[in-house]
């Protein structure tokens, strides 16, 4: 088998949308099927058998079991391309570009989209257990009395529905709670989170103002640029905002330095290099390598959202790099606090050497080549589209930058995950 | 969304309403207001059903050479002379007359000399214009009166247009009126795109014009194309909707592979387009100063080094009327940067040789406007920009002729789109009724058009605007 460079072609997503809003009746087959279309149009793919398309969404109906390959068949895509549903919370986008890049690699396929939706907006909302039990054990009953039998155990309050939720299972705490914890832990300051949230902020619409995202991003539904995005905000201004999570002095996080709700979809289109060169299809960035980590956050007490921590070293080391040999870090935004304690930790003598095992810290990074087009608390972050995001934008910078000393610019993705979960990736400028 | 309907829209457009119409004293009535139904157009790549008369003065054989070349089929005509009239029942002459409905009168007059020659064109004119059937057509093929050198067919070549002008606006029906210049040696080949243009149902809102058809080298094989545009890649601005969408799918129709560009803004109606049409899609703001550069860039990346463009359609444009009294600088230099300023920059940067850009034997297709022949009150920024237009196309065609590349443009009239929808119901009808087919041009009349001006067939057509108005009451 000859070896395989996967790279990325350029990507599509849908302007991410405040959730209730403008995509309210955009369901994630909707929204994922606009980021394909999108897609299609920018690189000629409308009629065309594409090897897979991998995507998934973190709210889901049970209806959509076959979300991605509905999607495909209600775009222009040829219907004969196949699809594979994916799911890995938030880091489901960024999972989903490891997947196809891996194919890509093994020779399985020539090219691929990753991706995916969610929505806020349209979440399934669950009947309780309760009523479920009642309702399934009426249907199995074969008799008239015990049918009604099976039916009179219903409970006033089994009629409440059951949302659903971003809490851990496990810990019955928020994701907001647990990074409280975090932030409490690692002693980020407000202060910090503001201006990393400001950052993200004029990163972003400055990005936007440049036409950045003029191949990145297809308008759909009318809406035709993030609506998270606040240019004018001001560090008073997040400032001025209350806490939200956290109790007493640790209460740091605010709406502003956390991401709020939104609607969204993102996909990816990569392909094996030697085939877009044939097929005249830019190669943006090649997909060095991956890690996936996972913490111990139940019985561990450890940090939920500090996954990527134990990928990052681990990943380092294959590839023979340093923390330090990046020129782009693409950090998702989860909360400004879960970015910043990622670094502080990375920083950290005991933490590297007790819980990573490393001999010594990883040390610090350049700020200034942190999320640089900024990243989801100004995008926003529709849970399984941030992936698609972060990666067709990491490529393109990647792009833009060419080579750094005389090697391709390189960079890295790193999103933590619901579950203590976390997933990253290297990428290199072609 | 529905837009919101004018009242006297509802009454026009009620059931009574349109009993009235239907009923045969409604219809006198409807009829001597204006307001009587519309003829159907015939559209798209079909010929007129009834048969072809072909009519040549003397020896002039190009129109036959060309009509022989594109496998049509002619019969001869009636020609009204003093001797063919009988004498009818009241005892008046009555003239010759066809025997059924015909489909087109195609008429040869380059072999126009003298003052008498003209009793040619009456004498077949006559019967033809009684006997053309809907949507029929008549073409009149005669040499451009500044390819003579001698005075008397020179002057009566300019008067060819008076008559040709007069016969549109006497068709009902539908049924339309061209005259085509041609050259000395303007070849059967030269000229076939252009007679079957006019023939077929593309033509069908384009009446009383006349253009001309000089002498260019093509081959038969491509005077002859159905899908001319196979192999070849076309750059449509302001594709997304409207117009352009229509220019975009009628070029993907006949061939072409469509780079769809449009604002940023747009993209999800620009995807849409192209999808469906297989082509590619670039969000790009044409005002940007690289928009031409970054137009070659996507060729050369999604077509390869070797890939240039065939053509460029500059269809993007915008309207911010405001009267003069009322005009301020932003208003005036919006409309002229997109309309002209943009399109100029952008041909620069096309023709300057780079990878994906324009190639020779290309095409270069403007629009330009009735407002901008005539002027139009409230749009002095727009007419400014779009009679630029007819000096663009004027100015560039003979500077790109030796790299036989051409230039023109269409002016359309009244097209029924999203954005004349939006014109108050009253207004809206007169500017439906102000032409000689009484109704206003779809954008596909307005696509077609460019498509065949664009067609490598077509290569002898350059330097040329021709309008699509239904010959529109309002300028030339």
């Amino acid at each position: 088998m000859t070896d395989h460079t996967a790279v990325v072609v350029g990507g599509n997503r849908i302007p991410f949308a405040r959730a209730h809003g403008a995509y309210s009746r955009a369901s994630n087959v909707d929204m994922l099927t606009a980021a394909l279309d999108g897609l299609a149009a920018r690189f000629g793919l409308a009629g065309r058998r594409v090897g897979e398309v991998v995507g998934g969404a973190v709210f889901k109906h049970s209806r959509d079991f076959n979300l991605t390959r509905e999607a495909v068949l209600g775009s222009s895509l040829d219907p004969h391309t196949p699809a594979c549903d994916l799911q890995q919370a938030c880091a489901t986008g960024l999972e989903a570009t490891i997947y196809v890049s891996n194919k890509i690699r093994l020779g399985q396929m020539v090219d691929g989209i990753a991706g995916g939706a969610d929505s806020v907006s349209d979440s399934p909302m669950a009947i309780s257990d309760g009523l479920r039990r009642a309702l399934l054990a009426a249907n199995a009953a074969k008799t008239v009395p015990a049918r009604l039998a099976a039916l009179a155990s219903i409970r006033p309050g089994h009629l409440v529905p059951d949302p659903p939720g971003i809490t851990e299972p496990r810990t019955g705490l928020s994701m907001g709670e647990h990074q409280a914890l975090t932030t409490m832990r690692w002693g980020i300051t407000r202060g910090e989170q503001d201006e990393l949230a400001l950052a993200s902020h004029q990163n972003l619409a400055r990005a936007w103002s440049e036409g950045f995202f003029d191949d990145l991003v297809t308008p759909y539904l009318g809406v035709t640029k993030d609506q998270g995005v606040r240019g004018d905000t001001t560090i008073e201004k997040l400032a001025a905002l209350k806490a939200v999570f956290g109790r007493g002095e640790g209460a740091t996080m605010t709406a502003g330095n956390s991401t709020g709700f939104f609607d969204g979809a993102a996909v990816t289109y990569l392909a094996d290099a030697d085939y877009a060169a044939e097929h005249h299809l830019p190669a943006l960035a090649r997909v060095v390598d991956a890690e996936v980590a996972a913490v111990d956050y139940t019985i561990g007490g450890e940090d939920l959202l500090l996954a990527p921590t134990y990928a990052i070293p681990r990943l380092l080391a294959r590839n023979g790099l340093t923390w330090q040999d990046f020129d782009y870090y693409e950090i998702h935004e989860a909360f400004a606090a879960t970015v910043l304690a990622t670094l502080d930790a990375l920083a950290d003598e005991t933490y590297c050497r007790e819980r990573l095992g490393l001999p010594e810290a990883l040390g610090e990074i350049d700020r200034g080549a942190l999320n640089v087009n900024g990243s989801s608390l100004a995008a926003g972050h529709p849970f399984a589209a941030t992936g698609g995001r972060i990666v067709s934008t990491l490529a393109k910078l990647l792009h833009q930058r060419g080579t750094v000393d005389g090697r391709p610019a390189r960079g890295i993705v790193s999103i933590c995950a619901a579950g203590g979960q976390g997933a990253v990736a290297i990428l290199e400028a072609c | 969304m529905p837009a919101k309907r004018d009242p006297l829209e509802v009454i026009a457009t009620s059931p009574l309403a349109r009993a009235v119409v239907s009923s045969p004293l409604g219809r006198s009535v409807a009829a001597k207001l204006g307001v009587s139904p519309a003829p159907e157009l015939r559209r798209g790549r079909t010929l007129p059903a009834g048969p072809v008369v072909l009519a040549a003065l003397h020896d002039g054989t190009l129109a036959a050479r060309t009509l022989a070349l594109l496998g049509i089929d002619t019969v001869a005509p009636v020609v009204d002379t003093p001797d063919a009239r009988t004498v009818g029942e009241s005892g008046r002459p009555v003239p010759p007359a066809y025997e059924g409905r015909i489909g087109a009168l195609v008429l040869d007059l380059t072999a126009l000399r003298v003052v008498e020659d003209l009793e040619y064109a009456r004498g077949v004119l006559r019967p033809a214009v009684r006997a053309l059937e809907r949507s029929g057509r008549v073409v009149v093929v005669a040499r451009a009166p500044e390819s003579y050198d001698e005075l008397e067919p020179r002057v009566l070549a300019q008067g060819l247009d008076g008559l040709n002008r007069t016969v549109a606006k006497e068709l009902r029906g539908g049924a339309t009126s061209n005259l085509v210049w041609v050259d000395p040696d303007t070849t059967p080949q030269a000229l076939a795109s252009t007679v079957r243009f006019l023939l077929e149902g593309r033509s069908a809102y384009v009446d009383g014009q006349s253009w001309r058809v000089a002498a260019a080298a093509v081959d038969d094989d491509v005077a002859t194309a159905v899908r001319p545009y196979e192999g070849r890649i076309v750059a449509v601005t302001g594709a997304a909707r409207g117009i352009g969408a229509a220019i975009a799918r009628t070029l993907a129709r006949d061939g072409a592979t469509v780079v769809g560009i449009d604002v940023p803004a747009s993209g999800e109606a620009l995807a849409t387009v192209v999808n469906e049409i297989h082509g590619t899609a670039l969000q790009l703001d044409i005002t940007l100063p690289d928009a031409g550069e970054r137009i070659a860039a996507h060729v050369a990346e999604r077509y390869g080094q070797e890939a240039r463009l065939y053509a460029v359609v500059h269809n993007a444009g915008i309207t911010r009327d405001r009267m003069l009294a009322n005009l301020e600088e932003k208003g005036w230099a919006a409309v002229l940067q997109v309309n002209l300023a943009a399109q100029l920059r952008m041909n620069e940067a096309l023709l300057d040789g780079r990878v994906g850009g324009l190639v020779d034997g290309g095409s270069i297709v403007g629009i330009s406007s009735t407002s901008g022949i005539a002027g139009n009150k409230g749009q002095a920024n727009y007419a400014t920009s779009k009679a630029a237009i007819v000096g663009l196309v004027r100015a560039m065609a003979p500077r790109l002729a030796s790299r036989g590349i051409t230039v023109n443009a269409v002016g359309p009239g009244f097209i029924e789109t999203e954005m004349t929808a939006a014109i108050p119901y009253l207004q809206r009808t007169i500017f439906q009724r102000s032409n000689s087919l009484s109704q206003g041009g779809k954008p596909v009349d307005v696509a077609e058009t460019i498509a065949y001006l664009a067609d490598p067939a077509s290569a002898g057509v350059t330097g040329q605007v021709v309008r699509v108005c239904g010959q529109s009451l309002v300028g030339q």
